[in-house]
């Protein structure tokens, strides 16, 4: 019980401490839908980016997209693009602000905006059905996890 | 048994042959019993613009799960549809009176009738589904107690009155006094709810055919209501299912027989206007 407690506790104050260096979801400086500058200024850890990409609970990207190289988690989607050959086709600075919200490079995309949290219709207490009861939602990811993202997504280059 | 050969060979064409992912509907086709054939495919409705075909959910479901609806012994929900000839019989309420009472046989008197349903009722002066229907009778012409919306013996009743319609082709009305109810179910069907921002329409409209995770897309159709599950392992009625795909947006959901989902449900109904009934099916 006190173990599940102390679990508890460090995951919330571990967010949050990540959370104060961070720039905040609303202050994201967004230009012709890239980000520039890293959210958390710690360069971004691929390894937890491509745990990211492929959990359910988070970013779980492959629900939507393929991606050769993550062949080893089954079932990737096809509602969006591969992502095969991405950082090829993109700069660091547009992943970043794709992943961020992709709504602003891509109007009207399906593709979820993850690094926001306000202005949703009828938002839900996680996967509950039920009402949210916070008026900010937490991001569906957390600034660093973003970071770790781009930086997988970076290791995606065409041969 | 033939039925199983063809349904067997066309599979060893179709698609694992073509690569990881199916695409789009597969080309079976569904005839329940030898007997009962189903449309599940056809042209699509006049007031739809994002689809020209529209599909039975039964056409993107894999073959074991397409397999068990061939066949009223195979298929799980046809249970539900027992309990219910034994409901139909039994009397309940203060006046004394089973549906049999007034309505004689099910297999005749509601032949026809889950094909136009949501329904506008005149005198009620609001669109009907088949369970506010069903209750309406308990309550005001039986003096019996409201069923549970999504509860054993309301869902069990629906597949009833929807087995005696299989092979009909769905029509429900959509003009007239229903239109508004129709157009508040249209604007929902578009909205883009909960925090992953998604609309029924992303789903089933831009998407059907796409894998999504584990998930092969179907249009969303509710010709095939109630539908049994595999993964639960029970029927299910159509607002119990919209609630889950609500939920899936990490969205509030709307209550079942809310007016949001009776509204929801005629206008999905009117996107199968040509489709068979076919409830109660299987799906995963
Ligand atoms: C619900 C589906 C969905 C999910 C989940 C999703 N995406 Fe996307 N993504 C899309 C769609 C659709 C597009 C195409 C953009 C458009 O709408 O034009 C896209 C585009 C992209 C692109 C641009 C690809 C290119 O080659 O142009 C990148 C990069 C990307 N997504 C990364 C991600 C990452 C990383 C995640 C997880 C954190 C993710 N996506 C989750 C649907 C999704
Ligand atoms: C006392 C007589 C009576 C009993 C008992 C009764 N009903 Fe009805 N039912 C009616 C009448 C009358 C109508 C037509 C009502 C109307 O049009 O508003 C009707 C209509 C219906 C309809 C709609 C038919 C259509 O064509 O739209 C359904 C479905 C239905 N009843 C189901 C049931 C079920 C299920 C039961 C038992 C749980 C039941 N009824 C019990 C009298 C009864
Ligand atoms: C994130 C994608 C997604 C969204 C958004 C979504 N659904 Fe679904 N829905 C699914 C999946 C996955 C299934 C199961 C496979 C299938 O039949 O598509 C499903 C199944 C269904 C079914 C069962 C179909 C059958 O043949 O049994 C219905 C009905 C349905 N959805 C309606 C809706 C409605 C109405 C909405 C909007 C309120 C909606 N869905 C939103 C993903 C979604």
């Amino acid at each position: 019980m006190k173990r599940t407690l102390m679990t508890v506790a460090t995951l919330v104050f571990g967010a949050g401490m990540a959370g104060a260096d961070a720039v905040a979801p609303a202050d994201v400086v967004f230009a012709d839908g890239s980000v520039a500058m890293s959210l958390t200024g710690v360069a971004g850890d691929p390894e937890n980016g491509r745990k990211v990409m492929t959990t359910r609970g988070l970013g779980n990207c492959i629900a939507c997209h393929e991606v050769t190289a993550l062949s080893d988690f089954p079932f990737h989607g096809e509602v969006g693009p591969s992502l095969d050959g991405v950082a090829s086709r993109w700069e660091e600075a547009e992943l970043r602000g794709i992943v961020a919200n992709a709504k602003i490079m891509f109007d009207g995309t399906m593709m979820p905006a993850f690094y926001k949290t306000s202005g949703y219709i009828r938002p839900g207490k996680g996967f509950t059905g039920k009402a949210a009861t916070e008026e900010e939602l937490e991001p569906l990811l957390g600034a660093q996890d973003i970071e770790d993202v781009v930086a997988y997504l970076m290791t995606l280059k065409d041969e | 048994m033939k039925r199983t050969t063809t349904l067997v060979s066309v599979l060893a064409l179709a698609a694992w042959t073509a690569g990881p992912t199916l695409a789009g509907p597969d080309d079976h086709q569904l005839v329940i019993n030898d007997e009962i054939q189903i449309i599940t495919e056809a042209a699509a409705p006049a007031h739809m613009d994002g689809i020209d075909t529209i599909y039975s959910g039964w056409r993107f479901r894999a073959d074991e799960t397409q397999a068990l609806e061939l066949d009223d012994f195979e298929n799980p929900g046809m249970i539900g549809v027992e309990n219910a000839m034994a409901i139909w019989e039994t009397v309940d309420g203060s006046e004394g009176k089973s549906c049999a009472s007034c309505h004689e046989s099910a297999e005749s008197s509601m032949k026809g009738v889950r094909a136009v349903y949501p329904k506008w009722n005149e005198a009620a002066g609001e669109v009907r589904t088949l369970e506010m229907q069903i209750n309406d009778c308990r309550t005001t012409r039986m003096g019996a107690e409201k069923w549970k919306w999504s509860g054993g013996d309301m869902v069990d009743m629906t597949a009833l009155i929807s087995s005696v319609s299989r092979g009909m082709p769905v029509n429900v009305a959509i003009d007239g006094p229903a239109q508004s109810t129709w157009e508040k179910g249209k604007e929902i069907y578009y909205t883009r709810f909960g925090q992953l921002e998604l609309s029924c329409a992303n789903c089933h409209e831009d998407n059907y055919g796409n894998m999504i995770r584990a998930d092969h897309l179907s249009q969303g159709q509710i010709n095939g209501f109630p539908s049994y599950r595999l993964k639960t392992a029970k029927l299910g009625s159509v607002h119990n299912r919209f609630k889950g795909c609500v939920r899936d947006t990490r969205a509030e959901t709307f209550a079942d027989g809310s007016p949001e989902f009776v509204a929801l449900e005629l206008y999905v109904a009117s996107r199968g206007n040509g489709l068979s009934v076919e409830g109660p099916s299987v799906r995963n």
